[in-house]
C-alpha cells in the first residue's frame, strides 16, 4: 500500500509589505536581499510540503521563523500570496468561501496555543460549538460531544467553565473540540507550549495514545525540537521563512541540512533519537534473544552493554538483519556528533 | 553649552517675548497706530454664521428628495423615539390617561414608587449582594421621602429610553467599523469631533430640527452617548484574542455565526463596560437636556439657577447624584453580572424568578388595591421632608459671616492670578499667536501637525470669535492650570500610600458621577456669578482624570526600575523624582490632555454664570435658536480641543520615544 498524499503546498509565498504581489509577479523566486530591497517581509518563501495521510507531521521554528504563518496558509486562515494548497487533489485556495465553510466543517480541526475557548461557554457547549454552528440536532450534537469529552479525560467535567479549568485541562478541551467533527486533517498550533514541562509530558502522551487510536494526518507546530523528536513521523525545520529541511527526526540527527540544523540535534540525547537499525553492524551475527531494528537505541542499551556478545536485529518481519555491539551504543551514548 | 541647552534657551525667549507681547500688546497696537494686530478687523470676518443658517434653513424648509421632505425624515425619527417614550413615561411617571385637561380620566395609574423601590432592590440583589441592595433601595427611598420622586421618574424614564438605543446604536455602528475599514476611516474622525465639540453645539440644530421638547432631549442624549459605545466596541472586538477569530473562522463559521456568537460574546466584559459609560453619559446628558425641553431633575436645577434659589437647586441637585449613585452602581454591577458566566441553579421556573414575580404580584397588588388607599400609589405628600429652608439658611448664614474671607479668597485670585492671565491672552497679537502655534506644532510633530494648529486657529481668527476663544483658552488654561497643581500631586499620594489611595478614590468616583451642573450649585452660593466661581466648578469637574492618570502612571512603573533605584541607594525622594514621576511623565500628560478636554466641555455650562467666553457664545445661540452662531462658536471650542490634543499627545508620544516605551 503506497501512502497517498492528504495535504500539500506548492511554492507557497507569504510576502507582506506594499509591493509583494508586484515583487511576486516581476521576479517569481525572488532571493532573501531582493524581498529585503522592496521594502516587504517574507514570512513564508517557496515553502514546498506533502503530508501523507496518517502521518505526524511536524513544522518547526523558533519564533519568527514562519512556522505559524505557513500552518495558517495550509488552512487558507491567511490567504498565500502565491502558490497552491492541495488538500485530497484539489486546490484550497480556489475553494470559494462557502465551499471553504462546508470543508472547515467537516474536515478540518484546530488547536491552539492558549486554547481559544469561549469564556462564556461551559465545557460541553465549547465542545459542542463546532456542532451547534452546522446545525446538528442538539440531543446528537451532545451525544458526540459527551463522546469526545470523555475521550480526553474530562467526564464528569462537562458543565465546568473554562476559567475553572487548570491549563492542560483548557487544552483538553481544545483538542475535543477539534475532534468533535471527525476531521480528516488536524492542525495543533503549539498546543502544549503554554503548559508547564510536566502537564507537556503528559499531554504529549496523552497526543499519542490518541493519534493511535484514531489515525489522523496531523500538522504539528511546536518551537521544541526535544517535542517535535518525540511525537514526529517527519519534521520540517523553518528558518527566516523558509523550510530548510523536511526528513524523519532520526535523518536530522544523522544529516542535518545545515549547521543551524546541527545545533538543534546537538543538544538531544541521540539514543534517544537513533534506532538500533541506524547503528547496527550490516549482515553480522549476534547471539541471544534478537531486537527489532525500528527500537530506539536508549530503549535497549543496558541490555546491549552488559551483554557479552554483540545481539542480533531482526526487521519487522523478524528476519536476522544485522547485529548491534556495545561499541556502537557507546558510540550513540558517549560519541561527538559527527562520530556515527 | 550643549545642543539641546541652547534650543531651550530659545524656547524660553520666545514664550517670554510671547508673555510681553501679550502684556503691553494694546499699548504696542495704538503706538504703532495698528489696532488690527491684536483686533481682528470687522471687515476680514467670513460670515460663516449667515452661511450655516441659510443652509439649515434651507434644509428644514426646503430640502427633499421626491416627495419626502427633510422635515418629513426629522418627523419620523421623532414619532419613532416618541413612541416608547410616551409608553416608558407614562408607566413611571404620569399614568395612562385619556382625554385632555380636566377632562383626563387615569385609565391605568403610574406604577407605584412601593413597586419601582422593591424593583431596584432585587435587582441589586440579582446582580450583586444584599448590600448593594440596600444601597439602591436607600437611594430610591430618598427620592421618595424628599419629594423628589415624580422628577427623577421623569429623568428615569428618558434613561430608559436612551440607553438602548444608544448602546444598541453604538455596537451596531462599533461592528460596522470594525469590519470595514472604510468605514472606521470615516467614522473615526467624525466621533473625535463628536467627543470635542461640546454638546451644547449640537443641541442647537437639533432644537432647530426636533422643536423644544423632550424628544430634542432624548436626540441629542442619544447622539451624545452614542460616539464613545462606537469606539469601545471596536476596540474591544479588535482586542478579542487572535486565536479566538482564528478558531471561529476553523470552526466553520459564517460571518454573521463568527460575529455574534464568537466574537461579541468574548468581549462581552469590555462591551458591557461601555454601555455603563452609556448610562453615566446618557444621565449627565438627559439633565442638561432640559435646556430644550427635557423635564425632570435637570429641568428643576435649571429653573432654581435662573430663579437663583438656592435651596430648590441644591435639592434637586442632591437628588440627581442620588439617582446617577445608584443607576451607576447597580449598571456597574449589572455589567459584572452579565460579563461572567453563572452556573444555572438547579430549582423549578418558578424558584429561579422569584424576584420577577415577587414584583409582578406586588404591581398587580398595588394597581388594584390602589383604588382604594392612594398611599400605596404615591408617597404621600404630607410626608416629604424638604431641606430647602435649611440650606438657604446655611448658605445665608455663611454670607453674613463669613463673606469678606470669600470675597478676599476671590479677589487674591483673580488679581494675582486669573487677571493677568487674561490680560496677556488678549493682549498677544493673532499673527504672533499663530505663528507661535504653528512652531509650536512642528516642534511637537512635524509639518501635519504644523499646518494643523496653525489652519485651525486661522480659522477661529476669521469667523471672527478670536477675542471670545482667547477668553476660552484663559478660563480653561487658568482650570487646568489649577486642576493639574492639585491633581498629579493627589494622584502621586494615591499611588504610593494605600490608605490615602483608597479615600482619594472615593473622592474622585464621586466627583465623576456627579452630572456637571451640580458643580455649579454650591459654588455660586458661596462666590455668586463670575469667573472665579466658573473657574472653581470647572477644577472641580475637570480635576478627576489628573488624579486618576497620574496615580496609574505612577503605579505603573516597573518594579525593576524601583529595585535598581533602591539598590543605588535612592531615598524616597530621589526615587520619587529621578525614577517615577520621570517614568510616569506619559501618563500624566495624557491625564492633563483629558483634564482639557473635560474643562472645555464644562465651558458652556459655566455660561450659565455669566462668563464671557466662546460658551457665552453657544449659550446665547441657544436661547435664540440660531443655529449659525452656535454651530460656529461649537466648532471652535472643538478646534481648540483638537489643537491642544494633538499637541499633548504628540508631546507624550515623543516622551515615550524617549523612553523606550514606544517606537
Amino acid at each position: 500500500m503506497t501512502p497517498t498524499t492528504k495535504l500539500s503546498c506548492r511554492n507557497v509565498w507569504k510576502l507582506y509589505g506594499p509591493n509583494a504581489e508586484t515583487l511576486l509577479a516581476q521576479n517569481p523566486n525572488p532571493s532573501a536581499d531582493d524581498i529585503r530591497n522592496a521594502g516587504v517581509i517574507g514570512a513564508v518563501r517557496n515553502a514546498n510540503i506533502e503530508i501523507v495521510e496518517g502521518e505526524i507531521f511536524i513544522i518547526m521554528g523558533l519564533s519568527g521563523s514562519g512556522k505559524s504563518t505557513l500552518v495558517r496558509c495550509l488552512s487558507r486562515l491567511i490567504e498565500p500570496t502565491s502558490g497552491e494548497v492541495l488538500f485530497d487533489d484539489a486546490d484550497l485556495l480556489r475553494a470559494s468561501e462557502k465551499e471553504m465553510i462546508e470543508i472547515r466543517r467537516h474536515k478540518m480541526g484546530m488547536v491552539f496555543q492558549h486554547f481559544a475557548l469561549l469564556p462564556h461557554l461551559s465545557v460541553l457547549q465549547n465542545v459542542m460549538f463546532p456542532l451547534t454552528i452546522q446545525a446538528t440536532p442538539k440531543h446528537e450534537a451532545e451525544a458526540k460531544a459527551r463522546d469526545v469529552v470523555e475521550l480526553v479525560g474530562l467526564k464528569g467535567r462537562e458543565d465546568y467553565y473554562p476559567r475553572e479549568l487548570s491549563g492542560g485541562q483548557q487544552q483538553r478541551v481544545g483538542i475535543a473540540r477539534s475532534l468533535v467533527t471527525e476531521p480528516d486533517l488536524w492542525f495543533l498550533d503549539e498546543p502544549f507550549s503554554a503548559l508547564d514541562p510536566l502537564i507537556r509530558r503528559e499531554m504529549q502522551d496523552e497526543f499519542l495514545r490518541l493519534q493511535e487510536r484514531l489515525h489522523k494526518t496531523i500538522v504539528f507546530i511546536t518551537h521544541d525540537f526535544e517535542e517535535a523528536v518525540r511525537l514526529a513521523d517527519r519534521i520540517a525545520i523553518m528558518k527566516d521563512g523558509e523550510v530548510i529541511q523536511i526528513a524523519t527526526p532520526e535523518e536530522l540527527v544523522m544529516n542535518p541540512a545545515t549547521d543551524y540544523v546541527a545545533e538543534f540535534t546537538r543538544h538531544i540525547p541521540r539514543s534517544k533519537v537513533l534506532t538500533v537499525g541506524g547503528v547496527m553492524t550490516v549482515g553480522a551475527a549476534g547471539e541471544g534473544e534478537p531486537i527489532v531494528q525500528s527500537t530506539r537505541v536508549s530503549a535497549v542499551a543496558e541490555r546491549i552493554i552488559t551483554a557479552d556478545a554483540p545481539i542480533p536485529v531482526t526487521d519487522g518481519k523478524g528476519l536476522v538483519i544485522g547485529a548491534i555491539d556495545r561499541k556502537a551504543v557507546a558510540h550513540v551514548l558517549f560519541g561527538e556528533g559527527d562520530a556515527v | 553649552m550643549s545642543r539641546l541647552s541652547r534650543s531651550q534657551l530659545v524656547i524660553l525667549l520666545l514664550v517670554g517675548l510671547t508673555i510681553l507681547l501679550g502684556y503691553f500688546g494694546s499699548n504696542l497696537g495704538k503706538a504703532l497706530d495698528a489696532r488690527w494686530i491684536t483686533k481682528f478687523p470687522s471687515a476680514w470676518v467670513v460670515p460663516f454664521k449667515t452661511y450655516i443658517s441659510s443652509a439649515m434653513s434651507w434644509l428644514i424648509e426646503d430640502a427633499a428628495i421626491g416627495p419626502v421632505s427633510f422635515t418629513d425624515v426629522t418627523r419620523a425619527a421623532a414619532w419613532l423615539i416618541e413612541q416608547p417614550y410616551d409608553l416608558v413615561l407614562s408607566l413611571l411617571a404620569e399614568g395612562f390617561v385619556t382625554g385632555q385637561g380636566n377632562d383626563a380620566q387615569v385609565i391605568l395609574p403610574a406604577i407605584s414608587w412601593i413597586v419601582v423601590i422593591t424593583a431596584v432592590v432585587a435587582l441589586g440583589q440579582y446582580c450583586r449582594d444584599w448590600g448593594l441592595a440596600a444601597l439602591v433601595g436607600g437611594c430610591f427611598t430618598y427620592l421618595a421621602v424628599f419629594g423628589q420622586w415624580d422628577s427623577a421618574m421623569v429623568t428615569l424614564a428618558s434613561v430608559l429610553i436612551a440607553v438602548p438605543i444608544g448602546a444598541g446604536g453604538g455596537l451596531l455602528l462599533g461592528i460596522l467599523a470594525y469590519r470595514h475599514l472604510t468605514f472606521d476611516r470615516i467614522i473615526s474622525p467624525i466621533l473625535d469631533l463628536m467627543q470635542t465639540i461640546p454638546i451644547f453645539a449640537y443641541l442647537v440644530p437639533i432644537l432647530f430640527m426636533f422643536g423644544f421638547g423632550p424628544i430634542s432631549a432624548l436626540v441629542a442624549t442619544i447622539i451624545y452617548a452614542t460616539p464613545p459605545m462606537v469606539r469601545i466596541t471596536t476596540l474591544a472586538l479588535r482586542a478579542v484574542d487572535p486565536e479566538i477569530l482564528d478558531f471561529g473562522r476553523m470552526a466553520g463559521t459564517t460571518q454573521k455565526q463568527l460575529m455574534w456568537r464568537v466574537l461579541v460574546p468574548s468581549a462581552s466584559h469590555s462591551l458591557m463596560v461601555g454601555v455603563n459609560q452609556v448610562i453615566m453619559l446618557t444621565l449627565n446628558m438627559v439633565i442638561i437636556a432640559s435646556m430644550i425641553g427635557a423635564g425632570g431633575l435637570g429641568f428643576d436645577v435649571l429653573a432654581a439657577l435662573r430663579r437663583l434659589d438656592i435651596g430648590a437647586g441644591f435639592e434637586a441637585g442632591i437628588a440627581i447624584v442620588v439617582l446617577a449613585i445608584a443607576v451607576d452602581r447597580l449598571s456597574q454591577a449589572f455589567a459584572e453580572r452579565m460579563g461572567q458566566v453563572h452556573h444555572e441553579l438547579p430549582g423549578s421556573w418558578l424558584t429561579r424568578h422569584r424576584r420577577t414575580i415577587l414584583v409582578l404580584i406586588l404591581l398587580i397588588l398595588t394597581w388594584v388595591l390602589g383604588q382604594f388607599s392612594p398611599l400605596l400609589l404615591e408617597y404621600p405628600e404630607s410626608q416629604t421632608i424638604t431641606t430647602g429652608g435649611f440650606w438657604d439658611d446655611t448658605v445665608k448664614y455663611l454670607n453674613i459671616n463669613y463673606f469678606d474671607t470669600f470675597e478676599a479668597i476671590k479677589i487674591f485670585f483673580l488679581t494675582w492670578f486669573m487677571i493677568p492671565i487674561k490680560t496677556v491672552l488678549l493682549g498677544i497679537p493673532w499673527p504672533w499667536a499663530i505663528a507661535m502655534l504653528t512652531l509650536l506644532g512642528w516642534h511637537a510633530g512635524g509639518w501635519r501637525l504644523a499646518l494643523l494648529c496653525g489652519g485651525l486657529a486661522s480659522l477661529i481668527l476669521i469667523s471672527g470669535l478670536w477675542a471670545k476663544a482667547m477668553v476660552t483658552v484663559y478660563l480653561c488654561g487658568a482650570s487646568v492650570f489649577l486642576a493639574t497643581l492639585i491633581g498629579v500631586p493627589l494622584g502621586v499620594v494615591a499611588a504610593l500610600n494605600k490608605r490615602a489611595g483608597t479615600v482619594i478614590n472615593l473622592l474622585i468616583d464621586t466627583l465623576q458621577t456627579l452630572p456637571s451642573f451640580v458643580y455649579l450649585i454650591p459654588v455660586v452660593m458661596l462666590f455668586r456669578v463670575g469667573d472665579f466661581t466658573a473657574l472653581i466648578a470647572i477644577v472641580l469637574y475637570a480635576l478627576a482624570p489628573a488624579v486618576r492618570y497620574a496615580a496609574h502612571g505612577v503605579r505603573s512603573v516597573s518594579e525593576e526600575l524601583i529595585e535598581a533605584g533602591l539598590v543605588s541607594g535612592c531615598t524616597r525622594t530621589q526615587l520619587l523624582r529621578h525614577i517615577r514621576l520621570p517614568m510616569a511623565l506619559p501618563e500624566i500628560l495624557l491625564g492633563i490632555n483629558q483634564t482639557i478636554m473635560l474643562a472645555l466641555s464644562m465651558l458652556v455650562i459655566t455660561a450659565l454664570v455669566g462668563t464671557r467666553d466662546l460658551g457665552q457664545e453657544v449659550y446665547i445661540a441657544l436661547t435664540k435658536a440660531d443655529t449659525g452662531r452656535g454651530l460656529v462658536a461649537g466648532l471652535s471650542i472643538a478646534f481648540i480641543a483638537i489643537i491642544a490634543d494633538r499637541l499633548i499627545n504628540a508631546s507624550a508620544r515623543q516622551a515615550r520615544i524617549r523612553f523606550g516605551m514606544e517606537s
